[in-house]
């Protein structure tokens, strides 16, 4: 079987929108995605039937919202393959997630001249945080460049790492670039150096692997919104023993144990690192995401996107005084371009009038940018809905704009 | 005598309001881009420049007898285009008027809204500039 594309735009409301009198082309899903109809439901239901406090209720309805909160959890774990629920904590978005780790694994493991890396093309979510931990345990940061495909360059990788190597931290695929980093190799190396490794899979576990055993990652952070659920829900993936092992990022109400005025115990896991009252329906929202993908087959909805993608570069490329940025042979959804003699803040804004959504600027990429020697881009990414008739939208507005300006 | 920063603004609504599409006004908006004096290069100084915009702009400010003088240009035609807007508006004004005056055109042509966001096109950055700029000048700072 075959996906239906038509049958799975129809079950995301909005699609059915009108911009500016012309039919929505959403292209801006690596900002976020669109929501279907059963998770949108799923919200509607928590707040309509249920809503109520969780983990300490003595009541029929906080024992329903706890009982479909923690299913949620369980929905995520085998999404992503994790040994166990506990491992799965909930956060705000990836960035929280990340600085949670920042946070506690610096404390806990890192020192005066230890060194952390990143590369070059991490979004500054991935980036600031270790920068800010480096700072404060007097770290070194590190930073492994990319090539002229946007590739990750391997061997300065492996100069950098060393025995006071302690965390590597790494995007999957990157949102700027759409190169699909070679997760299980950067992780193999970094293990042999005794590192820990986080993966920010905000761009990776919608589209291609999301088997965090499999990778063998330590750390894996990813958002809600970015995988057809609700906005302030993400998720941080930490093996058991690192989350053990590490100190709480906040302190509050449901990650005590015992408090006292001498002494305070904490929480076991996941509840440890899930301070105060959570997001009790974002997760609720995810797992009816996770759910509705489940009903497909996840090499159809690759397979589906490659070539959606691949389309898209064709035509693309077809286009006088264009420029692509991002050739890895290694690549998911996003299509990052210029074109010559206009500003990219000029095209996506005139995109806009003819209905067509795509972002521009340096998504949060500013060292990408400083590489590339450019001040931004016009950024069109992909998600399941996608089709040809979008790439086609996207291709005749640009040619309408190049009319407009004279190009 | 100059039009004063009221008249300019109701010139400008009426003028969007023979354009009824936001594609006429965009290309509108470029034009006055296109028509704006570019900015010579020793004017493209670090000091000149507005932060916060996704494009480059420059802006350069000058106070006489007065009297709030503005230049600027920008990597983009269509923040180019809003900053000719802002110039018309207020260059050659006296800085006790730039100060007080509300900008009402924004609001009533619907660019407001309509523009993907001031902090992205950096207008909000380039009006605080110019108010700023227009109390030094009032206050005999510059
Ligand atoms: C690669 C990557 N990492 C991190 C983030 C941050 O995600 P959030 O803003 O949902 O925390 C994003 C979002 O744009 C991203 O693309």
């Amino acid at each position: 079987m075959t996906l239906n594309i038509d049958k799975i735009r129809s079950d995301f409301p909005i699609l059915k929108s009108s911009v500016n009198g012309k039919p929505l082309v959403y292209l801006d899903n690596a900002a976020t995605t669109q929501k279907p109809q059963t998770v949108i439901d799923a919200i509607t239901q928590y707040y309509t039937k249920y809503n109520s406090n969780i983990h300490r209720g003595t009541h029929h309805l906080s024992n329903l919202a706890t009982e479909a909160h923690e299913a949620a959890r369980k929905t995520i774990q085998t999404y992503i393959n994790a040994q166990s629920s506990h491992e799965v904590i909930f956060t705000r978005g990836t960035t929280e997630a990340i600085n949670l780790v920042a946070y506690a694994f610096g404390e806990a493991y890192v020192n005066a001249g230890d060194e952390v890396i990143v590369t070059e093309m991490d979004h500054h979510s991935n980036f600031v945080p270790w920068q800010m931990m480096c700072e404060r345990r007097r770290a070194h940061f590190r930073v492994i460049p990319f090539d002229a495909n946007g590739d990750l360059k391997l061997d300065v990788f492996a100069n950098l790492l060393n025995d006071r190597t302690r965390i590597v931290a790494f995007n999957h695929v990157s949102n700027s670039l759409g190169t699909i980093n070679p997760a299980r190799e950067i992780i193999r190396m970094a293990h042999e150096a005794g590192a820990a490794v986080l993966v920010d899979a905000a761009q990776s576990v919608q589209h291609i692997d999301h088997d965090v055993q499999a990778l063998d990652a330590d750390f894996y952070a990813f958002s809600g919104h970015k995988i057809y659920g609700p906005t302030g829900i993400g998720i941080l993936y930490g093996k058991e023993s690192w989350l053990e092992a590490m100190p709480p990022y906040q302190g509050g109400g449901e990650m005590i144990d015992l408090v006292s005025i001498d002494k305070t115990t904490y929480n076991k896991l996941p509840f440890k690192y899930e301070a105060g009252t959570p997001n009790i329906v974002g997760p609720i929202g995810l797992a009816a995401a996770i759910d509705y993908l489940n009903t497909m087959d996840y090499d159809e909805i690759m397979a589906h996107e490659d070539e959606t993608l691949e389309y898209a570069r064709e035509q693309l490329l077809g286009i006088d005084g264009l420029t692509l940025y991002g050739n890895s042979n290694h690549r998911t959804s996003i299509l990052a371009f210029n074109i010559e003699g206009i500003h990219h803040y000029d095209l996506g804004t005139l995109l806009d009038t003819q209905g067509v959504a795509v972002r521009t600027g340096h998504h949060c990429t500013q060292p990408i940018m400083t590489a590339l020697g450019i001040e931004g881009t016009v950024r069109a990414s992909l998600a399941l809905y996608n089709n040809r008739s979008d790439i086609d939208a996207l291709v005749a507005g640009i040619h309408h704009v190049k009319k407009m300006l004279g190009k | 005598m100059m039009a004063s920063i009221e008249e300019i603004q109701n010139q400008i609504v009426e003028d969007f309001s023979f354009l009824p599409q936001w594609e006429e006004r965009y290309a509108y908006l470029i034009e006055l881009g296109q028509k704006l004096q570019p900015l010579p290069d020793e004017k493209r100084m670090d000091e000149n420049l507005v932060r916060g915009c996704q494009s480059t702009v420059w802006l350069h400010r000058e106070c006489q007898d007065g009297r709030v003088y503005l230049q600027s240009d920008s990597d983009s035609l269509i923040v180019k285009g809003l900053a000719a807007l802002l110039l018309d508006v207020f260059s050659g004004q006296p800085a006790e008027a730039v100060l007080k005056a509300d900008l009402t055109f924004f609001d009533e042509t619907g660019l407001n809204r309509h523009l993907s966001s001031q902090r992205a096109n950096g207008l909000m950055a380039m009006i605080d500039e110019i108010k700023t700029f227009a109390a030094e000048c009032a206050a005999g700072e510059v």
